[in-house]
């Protein structure tokens, strides 16, 4: 008998834990000057240093420290007064030193927590995750497996060794286990992993794309029956690359346990890889004998002991929590879920609020970067951000809400800064894209129109508001568009007698 | 303190990646417990109320500045390699893990 | 007349005087090379092309006026632990047989800036482990005082160059006594100065924690000189202290200890120690009281234990620093026949590629810092230190320097300790304590044992970044000795064309 996941939490309480890489974004790597960019061509960003060549030493990228720092802030963590680096020794070709320097027993950040909420059957409800700790450590090289049948490790003839990436910094955040998430634990797990990539991202200090690997989840998870007050074998699952994932990836080992646990299996503990197509996880090497890392402080580098000013300028920088912005500006705005969700989604809550700050309305705030712009944007294949700047969008707004502009001809001032025809007073004027404001050139062309239709003029004379639609038309398209049509209206029916 | 077996060596030989003859590793047996037992008096007046030393320098806080610097070019960090492809270090087959 | 016997100071104003060139003076090294060293097998790599070409740039630079650094022209030998660009640097292993660094230590950089003629690499113990050179891939360096004895290590191959006139400066590096002790071995002077006062960058790491860069020459103003050369803060090396150095060419020209207290270690004297060694110790003592010292008594009752934790501490950290060595980026590759995996060829490259000492090494260092055996030994051993630091605190605390043998025997004969590994960590029981405190010390030739003819050597220590001060106090003993023996000590050694 198999259980499904409804089954399976029925008879078994999850416990969670979640490992989480992220790698910082500054311009240098951790431990030495080469550059971190992503791309660049194979061990053109590698130098002694992070080649782990002998008689290179490291020393420490200060921006590194500062974004941990920040980011252990932002995750409620105390900072330690002194904290030191270790070497984690394990041979692999794409390490090195066959070392990672990284932390052991003195991290810079620890006792934190992130409260995420989620939806219940029963509403909204909070859940306190308890961070553990956030360290600093650095990245590995990355491998090629060459030959070999499935291009996977087993069966590759060779691999092939790039170390643009080795050195790279990495925070590593962990949390405590996370026990009482009963069958939410896969959504706790997404929400708190969605919380923190929002966080990070509003803190600037990394790309956090999942799908790049600048953010990375590990997610551990183990059974023990309802009530039993038992800590059941975990598995660690990697290569868990979208938010989506996470949550797959964890309702998936949930039920794969349990069905090990109902067939009196034992849960091995062991690291499992999650596979994006299947939405399985399949086993990884075995933990069973423990690696042994042979921690030990790092001789090359001196301790890290931040004082309490440096800490509270830190804290000081700090922006506010994305999660209540968001609350906050919903409020403000007064938008239903449903279209924060889309803004959210789509990653234009900043955009909006900094045209909005720039003297924009708000709703057409909102509805010029969710509409024409990301349309623009989807079409190229670009993130709205990058087509046009915020002080443009707040520029062609105000001209819309003084009645210079007709949205018609708005959405051509847009279409003309993104094609690089320069700021939206450059193109207006280049087309001639100003509303045609002058009654007497209104005029003619309304007399022009009431002389092709001298039936629907009549009509209007003697009381038919509504027929004034057809004139009204004929006097927009014979303007372009360029005319204001309330204004046409307002003149055509007082020509008409009916003003 | 036990005695050290060639077992014991052989699982630090394999932590350590350097492969040893049985030969080996029952002379490295004798030696190891030889060389064990004369460092192992450091725990004579290792108590619990002196803190360890692992550095003789007492600095902290020692940062660069987040600036790029000039790396090696390809051919300098290939320079060495035993076996190269494609602009990268040609390196056997990794096994045991993905 | 300027020749290869004389002193690097005295070669330095020849040049400057133009009295002679940086090619002539380079020339008469690379002969004396190509005719002694075959005896001594001192160096592992001779660069004639590259020492000549920067003698001739910098006779070039002399010649058009430009200002030259003090040692600018002087030749200089230098351990092949230092990664030199485009130069074969092999740490005395097998394992980095033919592998030519992509970049310049920051002492090689710096001796390059100042002029300073590099003739080539000298022999060492593998990685640096070992007290005899015996240690070396590249076969055993023989002391130029006795060819069936060995120089000491692990710089052992700088050392004898220097003892053999093959060059008037050199390099070494000092773990637990590498330099202070062949330096005794040899009748030279040899220095380890503060840990953190000599960029470490670019120096293949032997024992991160320890390891310091540091002079040999045959006076205590040749080593003084060299030692401000290479000395400074470097911002590569988060070890390095940020502190101006020491004023220890002015130190070593002093020629007055007047007031100066100095303390005889106790734990480091009587017994254990060569009759003919406690001797010159002894008679450098009453110069010293007669040049206007006090001397003090002092104990370091926790000095017994700085050798055992030495041998946990170096061995725990080489066996970190000795992983990146696995066939993948540099270095000798065995066993990639397309069928061994990695992992397999690791194992086979560091079977085959590291020497008997470097494995019992890297074995008893992955031991100690192991899980479950951490706080018994390398924990313990870091306790240790702080008790060491603490006996040096209190010493110095009666004392401005303190002063012992660097060895308790002379020279010992090859062979005689390379089946008793332990025997042959003893040779470095007195200058082991030094490296563990991070403190500087000196090694200074004091005469020759009375049982042997072979040059025995005193100890100078003083406390972090007061290099100055045995460089004050052993200039002062190297003119009284001077004066009483009519010669410098190489004179006494034996002619080398006549030695086998
Ligand atoms: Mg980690
Ligand atoms: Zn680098």
């Amino acid at each position: 008998m198999t259980l499904d996941y409804k089954a399976a939490t029925e008879k078994y309480e999850p416990t969670l834990g979640l490992e989480v890489h992220v790698e910082l974004n500054t311009n240098s790597k951790m431990f030495c000057s080469c550059a971190t960019e992503f791309g660049a061509s194979p061990n053109t960003q590698t130098c002694p240093v992070c080649l782990g060549l002998p008689g290179a030493l490291p020393v420490v990228n200060g921006k590194a420290i500062e974004s941990t720092i920040l980011i252990g802030l932002a995750l409620n963590c105390s900072i330690a007064p002194y904290s030191r680096f270790a070497r984690k020794n394990y041979f692999y070709p794409d390490m090195p030193k066959n070392f990672q320097t990284s932390q052991y027993d003195e991290p810079i950040c620890v006792d934190g927590y992130l409260d995420v909420e989620i939806e219940t059957d029963e509403g909204p409800k909070v859940f306190r995750v308890d961070i553990e700790r956030v360290h600093m450590e650095e990245d590995t090289g990355k491998s090629l497996h060459v030959g070999g049948s499935t291009g996977r490790i087993h069966g590759a003839e060779y691999s092939l060794l790039d170390y643009n990436r080795a050195g790279i910094p990495l925070v590593e955040i962990v949390t405590r286990i996370i026990p009482g998430t009963g069958k939410y634990a896969p959504q706790v797990a997404r929400a708190y992993v969605t919380q923190l990539r929002d966080i990070l991202r509003s803190l600037g200090v990394s790309d956090v794309k999942m799908e790049q690997g600048s953010l990375r989840c590990d997610a551990n998870v183990s059974l023990a029956p309802i009530g039993s007050g038992l800590l059941g074998t975990r598995s660690e699952t990697k290569n868990v690359n979208s938010l989506r994932s996470v949550e797959r990836a964890l309702t998936g080992e949930i039920e794969r346990q349990a069905n090990r646990l109902e067939a009196g299996e034992r849960i091995i503990q062991e690291t499992r890889h999650f596979l994006e197509e299947s939405g399985l996880t399949r086993p990884g090497r075995s933990k069973e004998q423990a690696e042994d890392y042979r921690y030990f402080p790092e001789p090359d580098l001196v301790p890290v002991t931040p004082d309490a000013k440096w800490i509270e300028e830190l804290r000081a920088k700090l922006p506010e929590n994305p999660a209540d912005r968001r609350k906050r500006l919903q409020k403000e705005w007064n938008v239903p879920d449903s279209e924060m969700n889309s803004l959210i989604n789509a990653e234009l809550v900043d955009v909006v609020e900094e045209t909005i700050k720039l003297g924009a309305e708000p709703t057409r705030a909102r509805t010029w970067w969710l509409g024409e712009i990301s349309r623009l944007a989807n079409e190229k294949e670009v993130a709205p951000t990058s087509l046009i700047s915020t002080a443009f969008v707040a520029e062609i707004i105000a001209l819309i809400t003084s009645g210079d502009l007709t949205d018609k001809l708005a959405r051509q001032v847009v279409e003309g800064v993104v094609n690089g025809e320069g700021s939206p007073k450059d193109v207006i004027e280049k087309r001639g894209l100003k509303v045609v404001s002058d009654d007497s050139a209104l005029m003619v062309a309304i007399e022009a129109a009431i002389a092709a239709q001298p039936d629907t003029a009549e009509r209007i004379r003697g009381g038919n508001i509504p027929a004034a639609g057809a004139l009204i038309g004929a006097v927009m398209k014979a303007t372009g568009g360029q005319a204001d049509a309330s204004k046409v209206r307002e003149l055509l029916l007082k020509h008409l007698g009916q003003g | 303190m036990a005695a050290i077996s060639r077992d014991d060596v052989a699982h630090l030989a394999k932590l350590a990646r350097i492969e040893m003859t049985p030969a080996e590793l029952d002379h490295m047996a004798s030696e190891l417990e030889q060389i064990l037992g004369a460092v192992k008096r450091v725990q004579e007046v290792a108590t619990s109320d002196i803190a360890p030393t692992s550095h003789p320098l007492s600095m902290s806080n020692v940062f660069r500045d987040d600036v790029v610097k000039p790396s090696l070019t390809n051919e300098e960090a290939l320079s060495g390699a035993p076996a190269k492809a494609d602009e990268r270090f040609k390196v056997p087959q990794i096994l045991g893990e993905e | 007349m300027t020749n290869i016997h004389s002193t690097a100071a005295d070669m330095a104003s020849a040049l400057a005087a133009k009295e002679i060139s940086s090619i002539e003076l380079t020339k008469q090294h690379l002969d004396r090379i190509a005719s002694v060293d075959g005896k001594i097998n001192a160096f592992l790599h001779i660069d004639n092309a590259g020492a000549l070409e920067q003698a001739e740039a910098i006779d070039k630079k002399r010649a058009s006026g430009e200002k030259l650094s003090p040692l600018a022209g002087v030749p200089i030998a230098v351990k092949d632990i230092l990664a030199q660009k485009g130069i074969p640097t092999t740490a005395g292993s097998k394992i980095l047989e033919g592998w030519r660094p992509p970049y310049d230590s920051t002492v090689v950089a710096k001796l390059k800036a100042a002029g300073v003629v590099i003739l080539g690499k000298t022999n060492m113990d593998e990685f640096a482990m070992g007290s005899s050179t015996e240690n070396s891939a590249y076969g055993t360096t023989q002391n130029p005082w006795d060819l069936t004895r060995t120089p000491g290590g692990s710089s052992g191959g700088s050392a004898a160059a220097v003892a053999a006139f093959e060059a008037p400066l050199a390099i070494g590096t000092d773990t637990g006594g590498s330099i202070r002790q062949p330096a005794a071995l040899t009748g030279i002077v040899g220095v380890k100065p503060t840990y953190g006062a000599v960029s470490r960058y670019g120096v293949v790491a032997y024992s991160s924690s320890l390891d310091q860069v540091g002079p040999f020459a045959r006076t205590v103003l040749d080593t003084a000189l060299l030692h401000e050369a290479i000395a400074g803060h470097d911002e590569r090396d988060s070890t390095s202290i940020n502190a101006p150095v020491p004023q220890v060419v002015t130190a070593a020209k002093r020629l007055d200890v007047k007031g100066m207290k100095i303390g005889v270690i106790k734990e480091l004297s009587g017994s254990g120690f060569q009759a003919g060694v406690s001797a010159r110790i002894a008679e450098s003592i009453e110069l010293l009281v007669a040049a206007g010292a006090e001397i003090v008594e002092v104990s370091c009752p926790n000095f017994e234990y700085a050798l055992a934790a030495y041998y946990l501490i170096a061995p725990s950290e080489a066996s970190s620093n000795l992983a990146r060595f696995d066939s993948m980026r540099y270095g000798l590759r065995v066993g990639d026949d397309g069928s061994r995996g990695a992992e397999e060829v690791m194992s086979a490259t560091r079977e085959a590629g590291f020497g008997k000492e470097v494995k019992r090494r890297i074995i008893l260092g992955t031991y100690a810092l192991s899980s479950g055996y951490y706080d018994a030994y390398y924990g313990s051993a870091q306790k240790v230190r702080t008790l060491v630091k603490q006996d040096f605190d209190n010493a110095f605390a009666k004392a401005d320097v303190l002063i012992s043998p660097v060895t308790p025997t002379t020279a010992f004969k090859i062979g005689e300790k390379s089946d008793d590994p332990v025997a042959m960590y003893l040779s470095d029981i007195a200058t082991i304590p030094v490296n563990m405190a991070g403190i500087g010390g000196m090694s200074l030739p004091v005469g020759l044992a009375d049982e042997d003819g072979l040059p025995v050597g005193l100890q100078i220590m003083a406390p972090v970044m007061q290099d100055d001060r045995f460089y004050r106090v052993g200039g002062t003993l190297e003119a009284a000795l001077l004066s009483k023996w009519g010669q410098p000590i190489l004179s006494k050694a034996p002619d080398l064309a006549v030695q086998k």
